[in-house]
């Protein structure tokens, strides 16, 4: 408990920090607890729900998981580094629109485990959007609505001019 | 509720929620999000046995821990509680018995989580086992040791007898009489965001708790008693919750041992439940045996029902008793039953207690309702469809147990579900393997009686206007994912012709906002919405008097819309919202005004009459389409098409997801949830994990084919009834159906597991009976029924009084005992 900081250096969200902490601390606790970065969320620490996933290097890895330590001289991305600017990324204005964020707990996890499948798959079927988000659980939308708002951040992302389907806002 | 003059236009549009921003930023701050200076971590030291007596603990080693702050045990926090006064059974540590593997016994706060969690190995407890009681027919069996002393009988917590017409003749008279056993298995919220909570104690005094709770009001009373402060020392700030479905409903141990710390040491102390601990909070579903017995004559026409249940309700009161009501109350709004008796018991077991689970006490009659309607229709050789549509329930009546049915849409949503899924084709008609299933359900929005009997309002709004042209509603009502806050934004700005985003919204703070009751039961869109829409109103009328003066026009021809207030006839005439509220003020005052909301009075005036009335009640209909795997038992789910009533729908877009997500969340129970203990291995929870605690992936998850059926309701708000919890009730004895139309088993208990489907077949392959379910519904003492004449054998909703010296129980109060009472 007595143990020495470690101190490291990353790319977090585009831009360089230096952080020191614990070195049994995992990347989700030293987002957290050392850079104030609440956004990542957990719901179970032992890698079961995909709740606290961030994007490392690109990929999605869950943060309960990865040692701090190991993110030296990586780029980590964050819900937080979404919105450059002050202006919702597609995948956020979209899930605000059909409502994808209930409780909005899982929700930073699914934004970017969608943006990678969307940075490696600009138009993915809903059974690929299924697998990628899979190892996330959401336990208030029952996933339809986050389905809808990939794929319509993915049309929109691709430059087509798309509106919600009027019967996932309405009912048939 | 609301006039409605003019076309809506806010209201039943899809609104992006008032915090949709901040959550799709990760900006919300949930409980755990939060931090002081100086903060404290505690954690919570659990019982390892499911029932024992506490000798001597010895906290000195983990005191003497280096960063170790205060320890407290059972003595430090004597006062019990519970969230319903006639069961206050909890202490925040247990004082001499622990009654589950899981019941909290000693706390710590450290000035690190990590020694907290040191300490906690540190304390020594003297444990002298006693026998656990480990399911509700073991404790049918086993009347000693009493978990609680206070029970009914024996470690029979609640014993329940209501009789609404002779059911005996109703049997007599009907040409097909059945009886059936089904069981529904427990299962838990599983928020995706574990409980949380920090307080703050000033030196002054006063002691502030944010907590993920869905009813602020009532652990603002829970501290205020076992931690013996005057109310007005008390702040309570429920934080969004990360989910809730009931689960953080109750007062916890956990809200009161960090505010208990934080006094101590004088330091604020936080809390954060580990994903293990949240499943020993629980208050989830109650696991519960049913026997059913209905009579019905060839034409379909229903002639009576006799209804037993029998809950597990774990090692504490919770809601139970409102739970084990709830089992028996709303059999009667669906169907026209002329004749029904329910008996129900709770038991007392050393598991963690349940209680509101989505549906509260009403999905698991709803299931053996459903499935058994499905086996009566098939004896009578009727479509399952045709017999519900023929005998519903009339709006704008009384049923047997008195309930009052306003309006009532459950003829419309079987009608969309039949012809959305092309039933008639498909119904008995599909290869073998596949199969479509029929349910149909009703909810309460909102009960009718607050927890603690009162003559309050349920829900009360202040409202001010800002000389900007801004609108602050202060509610106690809690967001917990739902979009409560929302709605009172909306409602406000279609009755102030404001829009969405001119109004601030405060919730669920004792301090600032008027008492709402909470977040539980499906009642904040009705209750806090028409408790909002009553001030603005109010505000609008004060504007409107000097809008009125200024326009030099009659007052009825104000009119209020797109930030303007002006001459309804002729709407060139007029003046900017602001403008008009800066007059208002000037002559006025400070504009603000105040609303609130109080439901009817009940029509039912017996003893448990108070659970089950409600200012409306939605409806649902529900098609499953299942794939059954003959070879493995495997079922699956493509496909489920759901009609609900809501009413009027205000924010459509959270009204979809609401649907959407009751029926993954009664996907997962039809297939795979459940609380599964070793009952002879201590009564240990076997999966405490959101690995191994199985709940539907994208993988599992449905196609869902959404109607949304309007019949506006004069109690709602614009007509609003509730869409949270009613369309989960029908999806699990759909699911059922559907396994039967698809391979001629019938799993008459949830969940439909493959193992379950696999030993049906077996049986059936055999030549048994092709059913796999329950054999047999244990004796129990019940009390001396409670005979209550239904509305058309006379009568005005009380019981008949007993013969001298028969019948126990009965009160001459008309209250329900889920009121003021025992301890």
């Amino acid at each position: 408990m007595a143990t020495a900081k470690a101190h490291i250096a990353f790319e977090l969200n585009g831009e360089s920090v230096e952080v020191a902490f614990a070195p049994h601390k995992t990347l989700l606790e030293v987002l957290r607890e050392d850079l104030g970065l609440t956004g990542t969320k957990h719901g179970c620490e032992l890698g079961e729900c995909g709740t606290c996933t961030v994007l490392l290097d690109g990929t999605p890895v869950l943060s309960c998981l990865v040692l701090g330590l190991a993110c030296a001289a990586h780029q980590v991305k964050t819900v937080e580094g979404m919105a450059p600017g002050g202006t919702l990324h597609p995948l956020q204005a979209a899930f605000a629109d059909f409502g994808a964020a209930q409780c909005g707990y899982c929700t930073p996890a699914f934004l970017l485990t969608a943006e990678a499948l969307l940075a490696t798959n600009p138009r993915p079927t809903r059974d690929e959007i299924k697998q990628a988000l899979a190892g996330n659980l959401c336990r208030c939308t029952g996933y339809i609505k986050i389905y809808e708002a990939v794929e319509l951040a993915a049309a929109r992302l691709r430059g087509e001019a798309a509106t919600p389907r009027v019967e996932a806002l309405y009912g048939h | 509720m609301a006039t409605d003059r003019r076309p809506l236009r806010l209201v039943g549009k899809a609104h992006r929620k008032v915090d949709a921003a901040a959550k799709v930023t990760g900006a919300t701050k949930f409980a755990d999000d939060l931090a002081l200076p100086r903060m404290l971590y505690a954690r919570l030291l659990r019982s390892p046995h499911p029932h024992a007596r506490l000798g001597r603990i010895d906290t000195a080693p983990a005191r003497a821990l280096p960063g170790v702050q205060a320890v407290l045990t059972g003595q430090d926090l004597p006062i019990p509680f519970g969230i319903l006064p006639v069961s206050q059974d909890e202490h925040a540590l247990a004082l001499d018995t622990a009654r589950f593997v899981g019941d909290p016994v000693a706390a710590v706060a450290a000035v690190s989580e990590d020694i907290a969690t040191a300490a906690l190995d540190l304390i020594a407890v003297d444990y002298q086992p006693l026998r656990a009681v480990t399911d509700a027919v073991d404790a049918v069996r086993h009347p000693e040791p009493q978990i609680h002393p206070y029970a009914d009988s024996g470690n029979l917590h609640k014993l329940i007898d209501l009789e609404f017409g002779d059911v005996e003749a109703g049997f007599a008279a009907a040409d097909v009489v059945r009886e059936d056993l089904m069981f529904f298995e427990g299962s838990t919220h599983l928020p995706m965001e574990q409980h949380a909570a920090l307080a703050d104690w000033s030196p002054d005094g006063k002691l502030t708790l944010w907590t993920s709770t869905q009813t602020p009001h009532y652990v603002h009373r829970a501290l205020a008693q076992v931690l013996e402060l005057a109310p007005a020392q008390i702040r309570v700030i429920a934080t969004p919750n990360g989910g809730g479905f009931g689960g953080k409903s109750d007062p916890f141990s956990h809200e009161l041992v960090v505010a208990k710390l934080a006094m101590v040491t004088g330091r604020p102390v936080k809390i954060t439940l580990t994903r293990e601990e949240v499943f020993y909070c629980h208050r989830g579903r109650h696991p519960t045996l049913m026997w059913v017995k209905t009579g019905v004559k060839q034409d379909g026409t229903l002639t009576g029902m006799h209804f037993k249940s029998l809950l597990d309700g774990g090692a504490y009161g919770s809601y139970g008793v409102a739970s084990t009501y709830y089992t028996g109350a709303l059999q009667t709004v669906t169907y026209h039953l002329p004749r029904y008796r329910f008996q129900g018991a709770r038991a007392f077991t050393n598991k963690p207690p349940c209680g509101p689970k989505r549906g509260h006490g009403t999905p698991q009659p709803r299931f053996a309702l459903e499935v058994q309607l499905d086996k009566l229709a098939e004896q009578l050789g009727r479509d399952p469809a045709e017999l519900r549509l023929q005998q519903l329930v009339p709006p704008h009546s009384l049923t047997a147990n008195w309930l009052k049915i306003g309006t009532m849409g459950l003829g419309p949503c079987i009608a969309k579900v039949v012809a959305g899924s092309g039933w008639k084709a498909k119904f008995r008609k599909l290869p073998y393997g596949q199969g479509v299933g029929l349910a149909c359900s009703s909810y309460i929005t909102g009960a009718g009686l607050p927890v603690y009997w009162n003559a309050m309002p349920h829900s009360g709004v202040q409202l001010k206007c800002d000389r900007g042209g801004g609108v602050t509603v202060f509610c106690g009502s809690t967001e917990i994912g739902q979009g409560s806050d929302s709605i009172l934004a909306v409602l406000v700005a279609e009755v102030l012709g404001l829009e969405v985003r001119d109004i601030a919204v405060v919730t669920g703070d004792t301090d600032l906002t008027p008492v709402d009751l909470g977040s539980y039961s499906s009642r904040v869109t009705l209750m806090s919405g028409n408790a909002a829409i009553q001030a603005a109103e109010r505000v609008r009328d004060i504007i409107a008097l000097h809008a009125a003066r200024h326009l030099g026009i009659p007052l009825e021809r104000v009119a209020f819309a797109d930030r303007r207030v002006y001459d309804g006839e002729r709407p060139e005439q007029g003046l900017p919202f602001a403008e008009a509220v800066r007059l208002a003020e000037a002559v006025h005052g400070t504009l603000g005004t105040v609303g609130s909301y109080t439901p009817a009075p009940a029509a039912g005036k017996y003893r448990g009459a108070g659970v089950g009335p409600s200012p409306a009640y939605s409806y649902s209909a529900a098609v499953a389409e299942v794939a059954v795997d003959p070879a493995t038992g495997v079922v699956q789910v493509p496909r489920i098409w759901i009609a609900h009533d809501v009413g009027r729908s205000i924010n459509a877009a959270a009204v979809m997801g609401q649907i959407e997500g009751s029926v993954y969340m009664g996907l997962g129970e039809a297939l795979m949830e459940e609380m599964a203990y070793r009952s002879n291995r201590n009564v240990v929870h076997k999966i405490p994990s959101l690995l191994e605690y199985k709940s539907p992936t994208t993988l599992e998850m449905c196609d869902v084919i959404t109607y949304v059926v309007e019949d506006p309701d004069p109690n709602g708000p614009f007509g609003a009834k509730e869409c949270g919890q009613g369309p989960l009730l029908p999806v699990m004895p759909a699911v059922a159906n559907a396994v039967y139309d698809a391979v001629g088993v019938r799993i008459d208990e949830v969940p439909i597991t493959p193992e379950k489907v696999f030993k049906a077949l077996r049986r059936k392959a055999k030549g048994e009976e092709p059913r796999y379910g329950p054999t047999s519904f244990p004796d129990i003492p019940w009390p001396a029924p409670t005979r209550v004449p239904p509305p058309w054998d006379g009568g005005d909703g009380t019981a008949i009084a007993p013969a001298a010296g028969t019948a126990r129980g009965r009160r001459s109060a008309a209250r329900p005992d889920v009121v003021p009472g025992r301890p």
